[in-house]
This record gives C-alpha cells, structure tokens and sequence, in this order.
C-alpha cells in the first residue's frame, strides 16, 4: 500500500493520519491553548442542588475581590434582552400538539433545574481569582424535592420540572401502524416481551469544553474560539437566537478539537456567556471546564427505559415489533435531543429484518438532570441493542440457534431499495455475508467445544451476536424538515486550486479526531491526481469556510466528501474549457485523467498547474468565456441517508465466584461502502467498540434518586474503559455501495458503539442462561453479574 | 448517610449537659472549626475547614439546637455552604443517661452532602462523616474527663 507521504495515494490506500505529527507532539492548537491580548478568565458558579427556587443573588462581595472585572447573572442578560438556548427540533405528539418546550435560559434567575444549572458568572484576572471570588457569591436557595429518572418523574406528584410541562412530560410521539402490529400480536405464534434500561452515559472528550469570547470594538466584530463540531452551527444559533449578532460580524473558530462524539454538536450557554461579556468587559475572556464542570454539564447520552414486543408466526418470522421507550431527556431542551429518541431511533427499529409491521411510542420526560443529548450513535444504539436484545431472546424461547434466526429474518440482498414500515428506505446492504464473515472470523461453529473447556475450569463462557443497521450520512434536508428540524444538514465545500496547482479544500465537515486531514486529501489526490502533500484541508472557521453543518452522524464523507467531489468537479469542468483554448481543442475532445487534461487521441496535454498558472494570469485566456481564477464552491444535499450496516460478535468469560469478566473476542464485519482509508476506518471502528463495550461493561451516570446529586461526577466513580479491558478486536469490511452518493460512502463512525452494546449483552445471557437468566442490565459490573448469577442459583436450589 | 453511637463520659449528666451547650467546648470539639458564636440560646454560626477526600473548604454556616430537654437531650442541626464545594447539611439527635457519677450519651446522625463534594466524594463522605463525628465524641469525652473538667 502506498505510503502516502508522496506520490497521489489512490483510495483505499492505509495514508498514515497528516494531522498526527501534531497531535503526538503537543503542537496542535487547542481552544485552551489559544491566549489572547489582555485575556482575563470566567469562572461559571453552578448549582450545588438538583431544584431549588432562588430567593436572592448577593455578588457584591465578590464583585469586590481581589482581580475582579465583573459578577454577571441573569438578571443582567435579561436586561440585555439576550434570548434562551434553542431547540433544533420540534416534536409533535400523537395528537398533533407541538412539544413543550420550556425555556433554557444562559444563565438561570428564579430556579435551579439541575446539579450544575449554571447561575453566574465572575471574571478576573486570574481563574484563581475569579473562582475564589465565586465563593463569595450569596444564593438564597430553597432547596425542594428533585426527580432524576424518567419512570418516577411520571408518577403522580412527582416534582415538577417545569410548569410548562404537566406531569414532566416534553411529547408523548409515536411512528408506525399500531393497528397492523396489534393485529399481527394476535395471531402471532409466539410473543416475546422484554424490559430493559439504556443507561445514561457521560460523554467523556479527552479535552473538556473551552470557550474564549472576543469583541472587538474597533470593527465591532465578534470572535467565538469554541470547542465545537459545527462552528457554523453555533454562529447561527448564537448570533440569531440568543445574543442578535449578525453573522457577518461573528467569527466563530473551533480549531483542534480533542474529540465530540456529539457532545460538542450543542450550543452551550458558557459559549454565549464569554461572547456576550467580552463586549461587556471589553476584553477576551476564556472559560475552560474542569473535569468536573464536563461531568455536570456536557450534554449526557442515552438514558431509556423501553418496553418490547417481538411477535413471530410458526416459522419464527417476525411479524410486528412493537415499542414503547421513556426518554429521559434532562431539565433543559438541549439543541438536538428532541429528535434522538424519535427519528434517529424509531425509524431505525426494522434493524436488518423484514419485519412487516412496527409501532414504536415515545414519551419523552422532563427531570433535574443535565440534558441528553446525541451521544455516539445518538438512538440507533439504543435502537440496536432493544432489537438485538429482543431477538436472542426470541431464539432461546424457541430453541432456534440465534445466528439461525437472524437469516430467517434478514433483508435478502436483492431487495434493495427496501421500504421499512418506519419511513426509512434502505438502499444497499448484504446483512447475511457480514453475518458469515463475523461468524467465520469468531469461529461461532466451535464455541461450544469452548464453552465446554471453560466449564471445566469453573468459567461460564457466552458467545453473543448482534447485527446493525444505522442512518448516517444525515441528512436530506428535505426530509428532516418535514420531521420537525429547523435546519438543513448539507454540506458545503470550496475547492481553491492556486496558481502554481496546490489546492486548499475548504470543508464545512469539522475534525475532531476523525482525520479528516488525510482521508479529504486522499480524495482530493485521487480526484485531481495531484500530490497528496499539495493539499491542504482547511475547516473549523466560519472566517474562512463559505458555510458547514459540521460533523456528526458519520456525515462528514458521505456529504461533506461528496460536496468536495462537486467542487472539484466544477474545478474540472472549468479546467477543460481553459485547456481547450490552451489546446486549441474543442471542450468536448479534452480528457481530464491523473491531473493531466489531454486532447483525446493524443499527447497533447496541459497539467492542472498549467491551467491554474493561465487561470491567474489570464494573459492568453477566453475571457468571453469564463472568469479568471479557479476557485469553485459546492453545496451537497444528500438525497437520502446512508445505511452502514454489519455484524459483531463478542465471546465472553464469566468467572461466577467474582462475576469478574473477560471479553475474550471481539468480532466486527462492517460494511461502510466504499472504504477510502483503511487504517482511518479501523481506527473509529476500534473507538466505537471501546465505547460501546465501555456502555456495556462499565459506563453507567448515577444519579442520587433522593436528592438528584450526580454521584458519578468524576473518574473515582464514572468507570471509563481502558486498554487492558479489551482484546485485540477482529475487524473486516465488505463493500456494498452507497447507491446515492458519489463516493459509494456509507460511514463508519458509530457503528462500533451501535453493534457493541448487544452484542457484549447477549453473550453474557448467553453464559448464564442455563440459570434461567433472561436479561442483565448494563453495564455489567462484576457486581452486578455476581448477584444475577447469585439470585439465580438462589432460586434454582428452592425450585 | 446516617450514624449512631455511644459514648461513656466520666462526669455528671448535668455538667455534660452544659459544656453540649457551650460554645467554647463545641469549637474544641468540632474537628476543623475556626469560629463559633452564639447568636441565641438555640443558634450559633459556626466556620469550619473540612476536607473529603481531594475538597477541602470552609463551611460558613448555622448550627441550631432544638427539642430541647434539659438535661435529656437535644437535636443539634447544622446547615453550611462551602461555596463552589457544595453544601453540608446534618442534624444529630444526643440523648444523656445517668449511670451513678458517670453519664452515657447516645447519638444518631444524618446527614447529605451536595455539589462538588457529591461529585467527588460521594463514596468518601460515610467514612469523612464517621471520623468526624468520632473525633468529636473523642474531644468531647477527653474535655470532661476529670482532669480536663478540674481544669477549667
């Protein structure tokens, strides 16, 4: 495989990552370490209570610390007419009703909704200082009784969050035939039912959130440095929504960002908080979360408690599924976690069968906890790991081997495009050959000989299956407008080929770990066949980049890397018709192939160089015809999702003594598309399954039930996975096409945390169901597998 | 979180009752306390340093005495903000017996934690809480002790 160092790497090629050398070293630039001229720093005071009304605010003896510049709340904001954060998607419930949708005010004024409600903000010359002086802040609190999970804020006389929203709850939605499933349910052969809990999770960027606010008063212009995934997004939703800037006079730049997983999709009030008080103060301000600040404030994850019906007739095909999930969606509207638990999950719940009639309902519910919002595969996870979950347990009712089942029930692979009854048409996939791979790869046909060694030794060994589908690639703008999303989700790009014939792409997409750097150059090489060291990717600055939606849902090559070939091609089509003239050739007869335009049939050729060169010094030009320079922008509507798709297999050892478990094999056959960087896709599938098998085994948010206090909130107690928790994972990949893109590119940057979870569950099932163990709840800490496999024995010794 | 305990205190009920109402004694005996000052008969503010595991902060707040039985007993409650730390919260409710010259003295404590100190420490704050409230009995115990008593 090429190096990629030099040369035009082709795609699929291993280029090792451009952006590395940076990030090993300690030279990438990060929003904390930006500083600039006369910099002084906020600090954000929070709430120490879950509900509390707030009687008075006294910041006069902290105004008047040592290094103060100001004590700002939001009385001030209010008087500045600043607007709440907003929601970027409205929900309609069954009967038509738009969702309640409290507001999310920048900082609160009369009543904390949560541990870490942000209540004022202090800015010194120091953090040190600015911090101490929040100390001498005085809050009236009157602290009342809080509610933190989903099923108790719904019972009658639960606390209430929000007067706006009677009985906690934001929308009660629903998708599907509920009158085809009912009916299927009753002529079914077999109904399984299961309860289970997604479990909140906290999303954990190795760089915690960072914001520096600039004004400056010479342009009137404002600059936001902010640790996002879409700084176009935070322009827009900023500027318009909560501070009325205009975008021409805010820049916002989210330079190296050390990674999302969605967490840094959303607008944050902090971001607000130091753009607005820069003007105030007339200086930079910078804000940085501790460690403890992210626990309590980034936006979680997950968070469902789901009811499941699988019917199936004689044959074991299902016939209907049929869901009804509680989505705990926190004490704020966070920008998009309205639309998880509804279109990025209940469409996703055909999976890769032919189920014939779904209903899925989902009440979404109000509590006095951080928001949720999207978190690494953002409901289709919490779709997966139901659907997965629910059909292994079919195949152990019916004695069917689960691997069996499953090709039972698959999308044959000549069905494409395939219709789901939950709105979504699927385009391409091969579910049963990444089944086969996945089951070759994990030696599935001789697991029971394992299991049986392991029984010798006194282990309990379970072999688990899970397969996946997701949407990705999001989204048709279109589409989702018609679901209630108050923006598009294109993708623009602007392919910039100086004059001498390097080339700056200028993305709307946004690394924040994926390598964008390298794979976009890798494009770039192929479609334009110039060297990769020539080409410079360019994102992050809305000073700098026409527009971006950003980067999320494994959108950033299927829309972004396709409004990248747009460009180009433009960049191509223009390059023709000045090679023609250069030629003397008609457009028609000039070939364009490895960076060379040639006059069809013969030698005659100008490089791109040489047509960049003429596009700049246009002094033998057609300029009746064209423009000089050669410089195009593309925006990239996708015309429908694309679905990656795949099979994991985990084979886990139980030891029952400790409940101590070792994942012994971990097993992924995905198909992405067309894969343009190997190494690259290897690498976001490895941080899926760690965190996927993190959810699973380890990561669990506790909230304390009585007083809503977060008792996960730091690394003592919030269990991150690590190296030694994993073995070495068994990848491969098979191609079926995106069918809608130019690319053929489906995504890969959540499957790992989409397929992971059911997997790691059902092979841990699999072990202890000849206790007559059905389900355990994640994750699955040794403690929590002791007691299982404890209570059961338990129960099998009084039989 | 809650706690209880018993204590033997070589000295009159009476007297054991009147150094549980004495500022001066409580600032001795309270581990960390930087300041006590009577506002009322039943009220004090107190300031107190304490450390959870890696918080430590100075707690300002308010101890109130209630259900009030002299020499039998009292609710002592306490309320206090260890400003970005979070806030501390107990009561404890000491009941005296006389046993010949001596008095036995038993406690049942409650308390919570909230903010920073939940956060970080929430799996710290059963033992933070035990050692304290024994380090109080200790001192307490230790000041009226007869030679303690005789020297005052």
């Amino acid at each position: 495989m090429a190096d990629g160092s030099i040369g035009t790497p082709a795609i699929g090629a291993s280029v090792r990552r451009r952006e590395d050398y940076r990030f090993l070293t300690g030279q990438g630039t990060y929003t904390d370490d930006i500083n600039r001229p006369g910099q002084v720093y906020a600090y954000i005071l929070r709430s120490p209570h879950a509900n509390a009304r707030i009687g008075g605010i006294d910041t006069s003896a902290a105004a008047s610390s040592p290094g103060v510049v100001a004590v700002f709340t939001g009385k001030d904001l209010e008087a500045d007419g600043i607007g709440g954060l907003p929601c970027g998607w409205l929900i309609n419930s069954k009967d038509g009703s738009p969702m309640a949708e409290p507001p999310h005010p920048v900082l609160v004024t009369d009543r904390v909704r949560h541990v870490g409600d942000h209540i004022a903000v202090v800015i010194a010359e120091t953090l040190g200082q600015a911090r101490d002086a929040a100390e001498r802040i005085d809050i009236d609190y009157a602290v009342e009784p809080a509610v933190v999970d989903s099923v108790a804020a719904l019972r009658p006389g639960a606390p209430l969050v929000w007067e706006q929203a009677p009985g906690n709850v934001c929308y009660d939605w629903h998708l599907g035939d509920s009158a085809a499933v009912e009916t299927a349910i009753g002529k079914a052969a077999r109904v399984v039912k299961l309860d289970l809990v997604n479990n909140r999770l906290v999303p954990n960027a190795m760089e915690p959130r960072a914001a520096i606010g600039e004004f400056n008063r010479a342009t009137g212009e404002y600059t936001l440095y902010t640790t996002s995934q879409n700084p176009h997004v935070i322009r827009l939703l900023m500027g318009a929504f909560v501070l009325h800037i205009p975008e021409a006079r805010l820049r916002v730049v989210a330079p190296d960002v050390g990674g999302g997983f969605g967490s840094k999709i959303y607008h944050y009030a902090e971001e607000a908080i130091v753009t607005w008080a820069a003007a105030k103060v007339r200086r930079p301000i910078k804000w940085t979360a501790d460690r403890s600040e992210s626990f309590m404030s980034d936006a979680h994850g997950r968070d469902h408690v789901t009811h499941v019906e699988l019917a199936l007739d004689a044959d074991a095909k299902f016939l209907a599924l049929k869901v009804s999930t509680l989505a705990n969606m926190g004490a704020y509207l966070s920008t998009f976690s309205t639309c998880i638990p509804t279109y990025l999950y209940g469409t996703l719940l055909a999976g890769t069968y032919t189920t014939p009639a779904i209903y899925v309902e989902t009440k979404a519910v109000f509590t006095n906890t951080v928001p949720v919002d999207a978190y690494r595969g953002a409901g289709r996870p919490e779709a997966t790991f139901l659907l997965e979950r629910i059909v292994d347990l079919a195949a152990d009712e019916l004695g069917i081997d689960p691997a069996e089942l499953r090709r039972r029930n698959f999308i044959a692979r000549d069905a494409f495009p395939y219709q789901t009854p939950v709105a979504l048409q699927y385009d391409s996939g091969d579910y049963q050959t990444t089944l086969d791979m996945a089951m070759e790869a994990a030696g599935y046909a001789g697991f029971e000989a394992r299991r049986r060694e392991a029984a010798g030794r006194g282990k309990l060994r379970g072999i688990g299956i899970a397969t996946y589908i997701e949407a990705c690639g999001i989204a048709p703008s279109a589409v989702v407008g018609s679901l209630g999303a108050r923006a598009g989700l294109f993708e623009s790009a602007a392919v910039r080929v100086h004059p001498t014939g390097s080339v700056s792409i200028l993305t709307g997409s946004h690394s924040h770990g994926q390598g964008h750097e390298t794979t976009f150059a890798q494009l770039v090489s192929d479609h334009l066949g110039i060297p990769i060291d020539s080409i410079e990717i360019v994102h992050g600055d809305t000073a700098k980049i026409p527009y971006g939606m950003g980067t999320y849902g494994s959108r950033s090559l299927a829309v972004g890397g396709s409004a990248i070939i747009k460009a180009m091609d433009k960049v191509i089509a223009k390059g023709r018709k000045i090679a023609a003239h250069l030629l003397e050739a008609a457009e028609a007869d000039i070939e364009f192939k490895d960076g060379e335009f040639t006059v069809a049939g013969t030698d005659r050729s100008k490089s791109l160089g040489e047509v960049a060169l003429t596009a700049y010094v246009p002094h033998n030009f057609p300029h009746d015809e064209l423009e000089p320079g050669l410089d195009e922008t593309a925006f990239y509507d996708p015309k429908n999702f694309t679905f990656p798709s795949g099979a994991h297999i985990a084979e886990i050892e139980i030891d029952p003594d400790t409940g101590h478990l070792t994942v012994l094999n971990f097993t992924a056959s995905d198909d992405f598309g067309r894969i343009v960087n190997p190494m690259i896709v290897a690498g976001q599938v490895h941080g899926g399954l760690a965190q996927g098998i993190g959810q699973a085994l380890l990561e669990g948010c506790v909230y304390d039930t009585e007083t809503g206090q977060l008792l996960t909130g730091s690394y003592n107690d919030y269990a991150m996975p690590r190296a030694a928790d994993f073995p070495n994972f068994v990848l491969s990949t098979h191609v079926t096409l995106c069918t809608h893109n130019p690319l053929g590119v489906k995504g890969c940057g959540e499957a790992g945390a989409i397929g992971a979870p059911a997997a790691i569950a059902n092979a841990i099932v699999d072990a202890l169901k000849h206790l007559g163990v059905r389900h355990v709840e994640m994750p699955a800490t040794p403690e929590r597998l002791w007691r299982t496999i404890q209570e059961h024995q338990t129960r099998a010794a009084a039989d | 979180m809650e706690m209880k305990g018993e204590r033997r205190i070589p000295a009159p009920r009476q007297l054991v009752w009147e150094r549980l109402n004495d500022p001066e004694t409580l600032k001795g005996c309270i581990p960390g306390c930087e300041s006590i000052e009577k506002i009322s008969d039943t009220e004090f503010t107190a300031k107190v340093v304490a450390r959870v595991g890696p918080v430590k902060a100075s707690f300002s707040g308010k101890v109130t005495l209630s259900d009030l039985d002299p020499p039998s007993g009292y609710t002592i409650s306490g309320e206090g903000t260890g400003g970005v730390a979070g806030f501390a919260k107990g009561s404890a409710t000491v009941a005296l017996e006389e046993d010949g010259a001596e008095t036995v003295l038993r406690y049942g404590a409650q308390g919570q934690v909230g903010g920073k100190l939940a956060q970080i420490g929430s799996r710290l704050i059963d033992a933070t809480a035990r050692k304290m409230a024994d380090e109080f009995f200790t001192r307490f115990v230790g000041a009226m002790s007869p030679e303690s008593a005789t020297g005052s």
